[in-house]
């Protein structure tokens, strides 16, 4: 034969590979260089910002009223945007509306991830009777379509801010649970979590190096994609009179309320309309992005 | 030997996948012909181009994805030519393909022989009922034990090997001249790959088809094939007769690939090994790609990829000390 | 490199060389099959059904078998991973898991095991020099010291710490993934490695670069390692003893040599017989046996390998054979029926 015969050394040279960026360099680069997910991310970022800072921004109070001033057009003395049917300024109202309209789409989110995929993990992991009886318990809440069931729930406990919020909670929480449980099971049955079981490790160490960061990713990608569903599910219950009650300004009240103004300035009743419009596709975006750049190659 | 037009030519054909981030240079000019009646066993490792050869002589690969440069013909016929009504009569009459994993090619909630009745309906405009008495001649062609109950199975009832048989039997189904096999044996176990194998040989033997051979097993190939090309890199780096090419390899990673498959070695001494590993096909390095782990390595073999030699008669290799080989071990 | 001399005896090592690292006796482990709407055990996959062996300080012990023969549900019960239904197990003269013996984590820092599947067998969102590491940090090192350790490791597994260390699984062929492995393996300085199919999905070029990889190691760590594969050649370079499965069963065991040149058992020949001749002019003309292994949910009764055998008679359906020593041979022990003389199979008093 005319390759070695002399034992081949132990030492494999090297493949040469481009330079290690590591899984979040990775996904960060590629958010870097997506210009749409970074074009909707900025709108999105002043979006929040200008809801954050509406005191400071706002021209006029936005509850203050004027008979004179009722549903005038867009820079009529100095109302940026006109002013509604209460003759309060819509820039104003849309500012702080903001704040409570993106309320409704993150702290249910936040509140359904923390519980929902909590619950989702624990059944994932545990497996067996308690999976059972979590997933079951679910299914319950999953049979009842998700708006009628926050309708049902902000109707039985009455309106405002805060049973509103919790309503939308209870109805994010069964979809965020599922999907936190199906990457859970598929995580815990790949050999890299039996090969660190295999190392004698406290269990606790297992699920927080090699089970966690696994499927932190997915549940994130799916709850921020339900942000946009919640500021619009908020929104209609506003639009119904279940959720943020007047004078308090929120897009789906505003729109509610200017639904008459439709025939005399159709550009005022259409406002927060577009804004709720802008903010739900920039979120759909910006999660639609990132869940392409994280998706590498494993 | 007398003049028949070869059933498969390529010539020149490479192939790559193009995307966002980078450019995979997959095949990268395979050229080779056979004869009806032939087998042909495409020999190499994971990511020589092998399987994806084969996927293009039958146009399967993603049309978005691939660039697909060259010429090939199937029995006359202008591969990378043909239009769509041309391409379906090409597979499944002309040539005819199988796989590693029989349960991707049946449809998991229709009986077995429902299927392979319905694509003789299709090629052949035959009734159902045709269909399935010639379902039933395919199974017993390929020595399916109570074939009658069988055909009533679903695909997850039947054991690996039946599976596999089904499928040989799918792909019977309307006479193909060509059979393309994709490394048909590789999932299955040791006892039952050997009957897989010996059916195959029978069957192409009975039926005087051509087969074209993926496998990453010298074993297989040994069993199997009339001619065998070694892949490396997207290029064929040696082919000729399987004798000639298992005894006496030409090409160093032939050799290499030889010293190195476990076969009865001497439990006290290493195992001879290439060094090293396959290239980033992404990157291939300059002239040949075996180069970097060849003992044989001389300074012209980076220069440029080598041109296909023919140091004996039928035998080609990629390799500029070629004659020199063949030569040293006459 | 800083190989420990052979004659200073490790300090784990309870019982001398003469007694086995690890004793198996009577191991069972029966998956149960759910079905209806209650979720009732309709079935049971016999995976292991009474398995016995020992294995020998510093030896290594090939498992061959086909799917479904339980070789990969026996390392998975040897680690604990699963739980067995039957049997006992005793490490170096300690029961695994009884009070007075050793416990499943003091069994885990001792025995470890590398899988067959390199890619899912590594923690994607984890450098490879952490995965390592992971194993000494749960023990309660240091981060620094545990990092130190795992590039060590590499280096030893033919890996240029500085350059594979940092990067992430996905940036690795499967050679080194396998590579990776075996150095998380090392990392508790274990005693004995369970090698399930470690080389199997690697071409044959990098399969034998790893091969000789384990071999060196195995020297230089005084490590005992169980290696389960499907390919016999390669168990056979590999082994010093080699154990031969089927259906959950043991059928043949013995010194790999004698196992190869002499086997005993109908199944062992069949599968010898089916290996690929490597000579196109000494090609098998037709196959050793028929048909495939049954399914090891209703496995055949008696001698589970009568539905195959070409020597099956009566006796074989109705009596399944016992594990017994064969003659003109120490220490290679087959269940056939064959080689018993009083079973009542006609061929059985034949004597070689």
């Amino acid at each position: 034969m005319s390759v070695t015969t002399t034992p081949a050394p132990v030492l494999a040279p090297p493949l040469a590979a481009p330079r290690s960026r590591g899984y979040w360099g990775t996904v960060g680069y590629r958010l870097r260089h997506d210009p749409v997910t970074l074009f909707f991310g900025a709108l999105l970022l002043m979006i929040i910002l200008s809801a954050l800072f509406a005191p400071w921004l706002s021209p006029f109070d936005p509850y203050k009223e004027s008979i004179i001033r009722r549903l005038k057009v867009p820079g009529y003395m100095g109302h940026l945007l006109g002013t509604d049917e209460l003759g309060r300024d819509m820039l104003s109202r849309l500012l702080h509306g903001g704040r409570i309209t993106l309320m409704m789409g993150f702290v249910p989110v936040l509140v359904a991830t923390l519980v929902g995929g909590g619950l989702g993990i624990l059944a994932g992991l545990a497996g067996g009777r308690v999976n059972a009886l979590i997933m079951r318990v679910m299914d319950v809440f999953y049979a009842f379509p998700s708006v009628l069931l926050a309708v049902a729930i902000s109707g039985a406990m009455g309106g405002g801010v805060f049973n509103a919020l919790l309503a939308l909670s209870l109805v994010f929480i069964p979809p965020l649970c599922r999907v936190a449980e199906t990457a859970t099971t598929q995580v815990r049955n790949l050999d890299f979590v039996d090969a660190a079981r295999a190392t004698g490790a406290k269990l606790h160490l297992v699920l927080w190096h090699h089970v966690l960061g696994n499927v932190l990713g997915p549940i994130l990608v799916y709850a921020s994609g339900m942000i946009s569903v919640g500021i619009l599910l908020g929104s209609g219950l506003s639009f119904l009179g279940l959720g943020v009650k007047p004078p308090e300004p929120d897009w789906g009240l505003m729109l509610n309320t200017l639904r008459q103004a439709i025939y005399v300035n159709p550009l005022l009743a259409a406002l927060p309309g577009i804004a709720i419009f802008l903010t739900s596709v920039s979120i759909n975006m910006v999660s639609d992005g990132l869940r392409s750049a994280m998706d590498v190659r494993l | 030997m007398p003049e028949t037009p070869p059933l498969v030519e390529v010539e020149d054909l490479t192939v790559r996948f193009v995307t966002r981030e980078s450019t995979v240079s997959a095949v990268n000019g395979v050229s080779f012909s056979m004869a009806p009646g032939e087998v042909l066993c495409m020999l190499g490792e994971s990511g020589s181009g092998k399987s994806v050869t084969m996927r293009a002589l039958m146009r399967l690969l993603p049309p978005r994805r691939s660039r697909i440069e060259g010429r090939i013909r199937i029995a006359g016929q202008d591969v990378l030519a043909l239009d769509e009504a041309g391409l379906r009569r090409l597979r499944g009459g002309i040539a005819a393909m199988i796989f590693q994993e029989p349960m991707t090619a049946f449809d998991p909630v229709m009986r077995v022989g429902d299927q392979i009745a319905e694509v003789v309906a299709l090629h052949r405009g035959a009734s159902h009922a045709a269909g399935r008495r010639r379902a039933l001649e395919l199974f017993d062609l390929v020595r399916i034990p109570s074939a009658q109950r069988r055909l009533d199975a679903y695909p997850h009832e039947l054991s690996g090997g039946l599976r596999q048989r089904a499928m040989i039997a799918m792909a019977l189904s309307c006479e193909p001249s060509l059979l393309l096999a994709d490394e048909p044996t590789t999932a299955l176990d040791a006892t039952v790959q050997i009957q897989v194998l010996i059916l195959l040989r029978k069957l192409q033997r009975e039926l005087g088809m051509s087969v074209i051979f993926v496998t990453h097993d010298l074993g297989v190939a040994a069993e199997i094939a009339d001619r065998v090309a070694v892949m490396y890199a997207g290029r064929v780096v040696e082919s000729g007769t399987v004798r000639q090419v298992l005894r006496t390899p030409l090409h160093p990673y032939t050799a290499g690939l030889l010293a190195s498959t476990v076969h009865d070695q001497p439990p006290d001494q290493l195992l001879s090994t290439i060094p090293g590993a396959p290239p980033d096909l992404r990157a291939l390095p300059p002239g040949c790609s075996f180069a970097p782990r060849c003992p044989r390595t001389i300074s012209d073999c980076t220069l440029r990829a080598p041109e296909a030699v023919q140091p004996a008669p039928g035998r080609l290799a990629r390799c500029i000390r070629a004659q020199e080989t063949l030569l040293e071990t006459a | 490199m800083s190989a420990a001399p052979l004659f200073l005896r490790d300090p784990r090592d309870v019982g001398g060389p003469a007694q086995p690292l690890l004793d198996v006796r009577d191991l069972r482990k029966h998956f149960p099959i759910r079905g209806g709407a209650l979720q009732r055990v309709v079935a049971k996959v016999h995976a292991v059904d009474g398995v016995s062996f020992s294995v020998m300080k510093g030896e290594t012990l090939g498992i061959v078998g086909e799917s479904g023969c339980g070789k990969s549900t026996l390392a998975r019960l040897l680690m604990r991973l699963v739980e067995p239904d039957s049997g006992e197990q005793v490490f170096d003269g300690e029961e695994v898991g009884s009070a007075r013996g050793i416990s499943v984590a003091g069994l885990r820092r001792q025995v470890q095991m590398v899988f067959q599947d390199s890619a899912s067998s590594l923690n994607p969102r984890m450098p490879v020099q952490g995965s390592v590491a992971f194993g000494p940090r749960a023990h309660g090192m240091g981060p620094a010291e545990s990092v130190a350790l795992a590039r060590e490791l590499l280096q030893q597994v033919g890996l240029n710490p500085a350059l594979f260390g940092p990067r992430y699984p996905h940036e690795l062929s499967g050679g080194q993934k396998q590579r990776v492995n075996i150095a998380r393996a090392l990392a508790l300085r274990p005693r004995m490695v369970i090698l399930d199919e470690a080389v199997s999905a690697l071409d044959k070029s990098v399969e034998a670069q790893v091969l000789n990889l384990l071999r060196s190691l195995k020297q230089q760590m005084n490590l005992t390692y169980i290696f389960i594969s499907h390919d016999l050649s390669v168990v056979r370079w590999i082994s010093d003893r080699v154990m031969v499965m089927y259906l959950g069963e043991v059928v043949e065991i013995g010194p790999a040599e004698q196992i190869y040149t002499a086997p005993r058992h109908p199944y062992t020949r069949a599968l010898l017989a089916s290996r690929p001749s490597m000579d196109p002019d000494h090609r098998l003309e037709e196959p050793p046996v028929t048909g495939d292994p049954p399914n090891p949910v209703n496995p055949p009764a008696g001698c589970r390998f009568h539905t195959r055998c070409p020597h099956a008679e009566a006796v074989c359906s109705a009596r399944a054979p016992r594990l017994g020593l064969t003659q003109g041979a120490r220490d290679h022990h087959a269940a056939c029926h064959l080689h018993d003389p009083a079973s009542g199979h006609s061929l059985a008093m034949v004597r070689h």
